[in-house]
């Protein structure tokens, strides 16, 4: 496997189904240990053992039983003992490229690479795990090749005996502070300080009540929040954008590490989202949308249901320089809506605006949280225009943008209904338009 | 024909109803079912109207979907982004000779719907998007 650019079939890395049992693995080293050191009895764990072994077993016999190589412009994975599956991904339709690695992974030099196809279901290439040194160049290599470059001519450069895991010069754009990290995310969730800052104080005061409330559903709650709060520390500590040559590149993380590259054809919305308490500090956070859902029970669990977030914590004017770097000819100019939708959304209604430009729409919402939303429009699925009777009753209309990704859609709320019907008409023939023409990727 | 798929549980209601009074002779019961006979006339009328405000216009480009009469929505989907289409004809539709079509793109929120049609326009729109469909594919 060391031999220059893969041609044949591969196995994985022999470690992987260690790094994949996980905290399995963990868990059963401990009685090996203490087997080890004799403070048990052989006999006393000869259930457990037989159950390692059984288990130690399935892994090797899965890792043998796994195989990948590209072919042509497909990448192909084959697994399985009992129940054979060949998967077949074509490489033009890749969405994105990630790179994980988990915290056991990093203790034994292997990553993960993970291919998003667009689809809902089982849309997920998934080479785990892969030696660290290789994961990089092979990367390259399968974003080169998605890209639409020859296969011979993609494998020559990047040899994977390159001591410098990326030779080609990437300019930082952002990071992020650590402190400014923090802070972002407890004033984002300020009402959970709030709780457990009452906690404690309750605590303090009377243990006894305050312990008993706890002892229930409480201590669950408490946990699943601060396991909330944790992932997403985890998921955004020190993430870096740098500019690459196949899109943005983005890696970061604490204790699971990733590293993602983000073509910029791909990029079905982009949202910058304003928190209450962000807007004083004038922070804001740069979340892309990206077909290509990761529902499956063995994601990396930080990413689970979320949008790809770009900046976790930054100025306006940095996520705005990112936003006309993803989308060029942005709208400058947004309109607010007429007055009289006071009457039908009278604390929304001056957060709510929307603009467009030849190529992209750009809506405002939200009076706490700020949210601004673009949307390419040659990525613009299907439109909707939605009158309710109290809209009716005020000539208003609200136009919906509906995209290919999870939670970014793009609405102009409440406008005039003359208006809404123009909007809808000009958009259909400007998202016409931008489908015709070649998309750059 | 739509009608009846509100006005025969109705009618089902309204009947058992009358026979619970008849058995019984109470009064309630003989008040419920003008009751159900009032909500069902008026459940008719309304119907009525949203079935009216069904259509769908085959364009150049997309196809235009409308339905609603309290909430009035309209869908612009372009034959492009068609992922599939579903032709599907419930029990009661079936009994009427209908069918119902209904489009998927790639985002989840589209709602295109087109029911209560005829089974043989059911299935020539259907080929008919189907056909246009492969011939302006786009990708995501």
């Amino acid at each position: 496997m060391s031999s220059g650019p893969p041609e044949g079939w591969h196995r994985l890395h022999p470690l992987s189904p260690v790094v994949r049992g996980g905290r399995l693995t963990i868990a059963f080293t401990i009685p090996l240990i203490l087997i080890a050191f004799g403070s048990e009895k052989l006999s006393n764990e000869a259930f457990q053992l037989a159950i390692i072994g059984v288990l130690a077993l399935a892994g090797v016999v899965s890792w043998l039983v796994t195989r990948w190589r590209i072919e042509d412009d497909d990448l192909r994975i084959e697994t399985g003992l009992l129940r054979r599956q060949s998967l077949r991904f074509p490489l033009a339709q890749v969405q994105a490229i990630d790179v994980v690695r988990p915290g056991l992974a990093r203790m034994f030099r292997v990553a993960e690479l993970r291919l998003r196809m667009a689809g809902s279901s089982g849309g997920t290439a998934r080479l785990a795990y892969v030696a660290e040194h290789e994961v990089e160049p092979l990367r390259d290599q399968l974003l080169a090749l998605a890209r639409g470059a020859r296969h011979d001519e993609a494998a020559t450069p990047a040899p994977s005996t390159d001591e410098k895991p990326e030779p080609q010069a990437e300019h930082v754009l952002a990071t992020v502070p650590t402190g400014r990290l923090v802070a972002s995310v407890l004033l984002e969730n300020w009402w959970l300080v709030v709780v457990l800052v009452g906690l404690i104080v309750g605590l303090a005061v009377s243990p006894h009540t305050v312990g008993r409330a706890l002892r229930g559903a409480g201590l669950v709650w408490a946990l699943s929040m601060v396991t909330f709060v944790w992932r997403r520390f985890n998921q955004q500590y020190r993430l870096t954008v740098s500019d690459g040559p196949d899109g943005l590149h983005l890696r970061g993380g604490l204790i699971a590490l990733t590293a993602e590259v983000i073509r910029p054809g791909r990029v079905q919305a982009v949202r910058l989202v304003e928190p209450l308490l962000w807007r004083p500090l004038g922070w804001c956070r740069l979340e892309v949308d990206i077909a290509g859902r990761q529902r499956r029970k063995g994601e990396g669990e930080a990413q689970r249901g979320q949008l790809h977030v770009l900046v976790p914590v930054g100025t306006r004017a940095l996520g705005m320089e990112l936003v006309d770097r993803l989308l060029p000819d942005r709208p400058r100019e947004l309109s607010p809506p007429p007055r009289r939708v006071f009457w039908k959304s009278p604390f929304r209604y001056r957060a709510l605006s929307w603009g467009r430009s030849d190529t992209v729409v750009a809506t405002t919402s939200g009076r706490l949280r700020r949210v601004t939303c673009w949307v390419p429009l040659e990525k613009t699925q299907s439109l909707r225009h939605v009158q309710g009777p109290v809209q009716r009753r005020l000539r208003l209309a609200s136009v919906h943008v509906d995209t290919a990704g999870r939670s970014a859609h793009a609405t102009l709320r409440d406008r005039d209904a003359t208006e809404a019907k123009q909007a809808l008409a000009d958009l259909t023939d400007l998202a016409r338009v931008a489908r015709r023409r070649p998309a750059v990727t | 024909m739509r009608r009846l798929e509100v006005g025969a549980p109705a009618l089902l209601v309204l009947a058992g109803l009358a026979v619970a009074g008849a058995l019984t002779g109470s009064a309630a019961a003989y008040g419920f079912a003008v009751g159900a006979l009032v909500a069902g006339a008026i459940a008719w009328g309304i119907v009525g109207r949203r079935f009216g405000s069904w259509g769908y216009a085959e364009r150049e480009d997309d196809l235009l979907v409308r339905r609603g009469v309290m909430f009035a929505r309209l869908s612009v989907v372009p034959y492009g982004r068609m992922q599939f289409i579903d032709v599907t004809a419930g029990p009661l539709e079936r009994s009427f000779g209908l069918a119902t079509v209904r489009l998927h793109t790639a985002a989840a929120a589209t709602d295109a719907r087109i029911p209560g049609l005829e089974r043989e326009e059911a299935a020539r729109l259907r080929d008919r998007l189907a056909e246009l469909g492969e011939a302006q594919a786009a990708g995501l």
